[in-house]
């Protein structure tokens, strides 16, 4: 017994949070990969996330395939953000951080209110595929077997994205942009072209998130807000530009809501922001930022 | 960043239509106020009138850290909301008469803004914007679990405050004509004070603060103290506008703290023109007297006031005056 709850029910507790977490570490990452190499903080990143769960909606109504569907989803999503950088971002380059923020935070406006003229203002449904309903016994306890796929899932992404970065060329390609464009550019390579594959990308991996979170949480047009200041809240404590930050926090930061609504649950929204606020005072630059890579 | 120059106000000079200009720079608290005192009679109706009165002050608050020391926060609404929370629980729980309750609004505003600025200014450049709206949001949620005081979702009602009780004066606020004037009262207050920061040496650090930080602090300038302070004035002006937005809707609602009311502020003035002194106003003109009139032919407001802001932000980065003033000092 611990706080006057049973050991038992605080490791299930335990678990709800990393799955929670898996879904802040999918979006934390993708933020933090368009902003380590564009220097663009994506303020419609939450409507991206959207834009996944009700892809979702539409190709699961149309193919009538979870697993097809979760294939799809990113393919779509990353179209929408490989359009949004060719034609709406990158006329922003050189122009100062704060325009392509600004421009991608009035593009969230417009790409809610799209999908509420498609599909309506209300919530809409949707469930988790017949082989993952119901519950598994992990040892301490019986969890939905829904989740436990997502924590696995979120595992794969990550691993992939880190050997597609540390191990494949284009990998090189673009951990030297990030580093240095202007260098990478000299050497003969079209630095833009990696700039809309890595927007594009970051979104994907975005709607990726939406698309898995949707049987967990409702499905909305204004779901992308509260999962925006999510994603910022997980990204100020890792650490922005870092994928281990990402992971890190995104586990930490879903840890600690789920702790904090079993012993405080009044409490449960506000203490993310006391982690950040405490991040803050100790380490203004994130648990894994560099000192001054940011400016 | 790339900001209309303010010193453009000062400058334009040549044209025609120069003069005119450039003496509403020369005098321009007169020229907003001369402006806003008839305003009321060029609308269909006050209540919109007393809308962009509120929000100008709202927008004209926040440039101070946006257009003048050209560092963007997402958090205004905090100060916002805090300043309406603040004046309308003293009044409806504590029954405290309006003047001292909006004085209430206006520091618990200020107080707030020196919590989040404290933390938010020790992250530089991006993060800031990220910050500021975590921790707004975080006000928004904290108000919304005092559901005893605050109302919760349904927000704060029975702000009403019809009687001044101004001795010697009748006058009420059912009048609309009245509120309206009884809130320009405290925005050409607002506007005068806000005016004299900018001509005060405070103002020059702010723009000198924008114009290149690592010089100013080559200069001898504490930039951390500077910026905190700005913010916090900044958070007053933002404070009052929510505190005089309680008596003027006489309810609260918990919008008030929403994340779409700090980006109002930053839609707001950069569609008039950040860092101009009239830009605010403008921005909030045009955003709602679109607002009204768009909401009439179509829900979908918000289609259209995202794809007017990107077309702003791609096209017209200046924003309105400010546009207005490139154009005259070319």
């Amino acid at each position: 017994m611990i706080g006057g709850f049973p050991i038992e029910l605080l490791a299930l507790q335990l678990f709800t949070g990393i799955a929670l977490g898996s879904v802040f570490v999918l979006l934390a990452v993708g933020l933090s990969l368009i902003f380590g190499l564009l220097t663009v903080v994506n303020f419609a990143h939450g409507a991206f996330y959207m834009l996944g769960a009700y892809a979702g909606v539409f190709f699961i109504g149309y193919l009538g395939n979870f697993w097809l569907t979760l294939a799809v989803v990113p393919l779509a999503v990353g179209a929408v953000g490989l359009a949004v950088e060719r034609w709406l971002v990158r006329p922003l380059y050189g122009r100062g951080i704060d325009y392509p923020l600004m421009l991608t935070f009035g593009l969230a406006y417009v790409l809610v209110e799209v999908v509420r003229i498609l599909f309506g203002a209300e919530g809409v449904p949707f469930d988790a595929p017949d082989s993952l309903i119901g519950a598994v016994n992990i040892g301490v306890g019986y969890f939905p077997a829904y989740r436990l796929f997502v924590i696995a899932a979120t595992a794969v992404l990550v691993l992939a994205l880190w050997l597609f970065l540390e191990k494949t060329s284009y990998g090189l390609i673009i951990r030297a942009g990030a580093r240095d464009s202007e260098i990478v550019r000299v050497l003969g390579i079209d630095i833009s072209r990696v700039w809309l594959v890595v927007f594009a990308l970051g979104t994907a991996v975005a709607g990726l998130a939406g698309v898995l979170s949707a049987p967990m949480r409702s499905v909305f047009p204004d779901m992308g807000t509260s999962v925006l200041v999510e994603a910022f809240v997980v990204t100020v404590v890792g650490g922005m530009g870092s994928l281990a930050g990402a992971v890190v926090a995104g586990l930490l930061v879903g840890v600690v809501v789920s702790m904090t609504s079993l012993f405080a649950p009044a409490m449960a929204e506000v203490s993310m922001f006391a982690l950040m606020a405490l991040v803050l005072l100790v380490r203004p630059q994130g648990l894994f930022g560099k000192k001054g890579l940011m400016g | 960043m790339n900001l209309a120059n303010p010193q453009d106000e000062l400058t334009v000079s040549g044209r025609r239509l120069a003069w005119l200009v450039s003496g509403m720079a020369r005098h321009r608290v007169v020229a907003v106020l001369g402006f806003l005192l008839v305003f009321p009679f060029l609308l269909p109706y006050e209540a919109l009138a007393v809308n962009i009165l509120i929000y100008g002050l709202y927008a004209l608050g926040f440039n101070m850290v946006f257009g003048y020391m050209g560092v963007l926060s997402f958090g205004h609404a905090a100060f916002f909301g805090l300043g309406s929370y603040a004046t309308g629980i003293a009044i409806v729980h504590y029954g405290v008469p309006w003047l001292p309750a909006l004085a209430l609004g206006v520091i618990l505003a200020g107080l707030g803004a020196a919590v989040i600025g404290g933390l938010a200014i020790r992250t530089r450049g991006i993060y800031f914007a990220m910050v500021t709206l975590a921790l707004s949001q975080c006000v928004y949620y904290l108000v919304y679990q005092l559901e005893d005081l605050s109302g919760g979702e349904n927000g704060l009602r029975g702000v009403d405050v019809y009687d001044l009780n101004i001795p010697g004066l009748d006058l009420s606020l059912i009048d609309p004509l009245t509120k309206y004037y009884f809130v320009f009262a405290f925005v050409a207050l607002a506007v005068w004070l806000f005016s004299r920061i900018l001509a005060s040496p405070f103002g020059a650090v702010l723009e000198a603060i924008r114009e290149n930080e690592n010089r100013a602090r080559a200069c001898g300038i504490d930039v951390a103290t500077s910026k905190w302070l700005a913010f916090v004035i900044s958070g007053l002006f933002c404070g009052l506008a929510g505190a005089l937005n309680a008596i003027h809707l006489t309810i609260v609602p918990i919008e008030s703290l929403h994340y779409h009311t700090s980006g109002l502020a930053v839609m707001m003035a950069l569609l008039g023109g950040m860092g101009t002194f009239f830009g605010p106003f403008v921005g909030a003109l045009t955003f709602l007297m679109l607002e009204d009139v768009i909401t009439v032919i179509t829900v979908h407001w918000q289609l259209f006031v995202g794809g007017l802001f990107v077309f702003f932000i791609l096209f017209f980065p200046r924003g309105i005056w400010g546009t207005l003033l490139h154009w005259m000092s070319r």
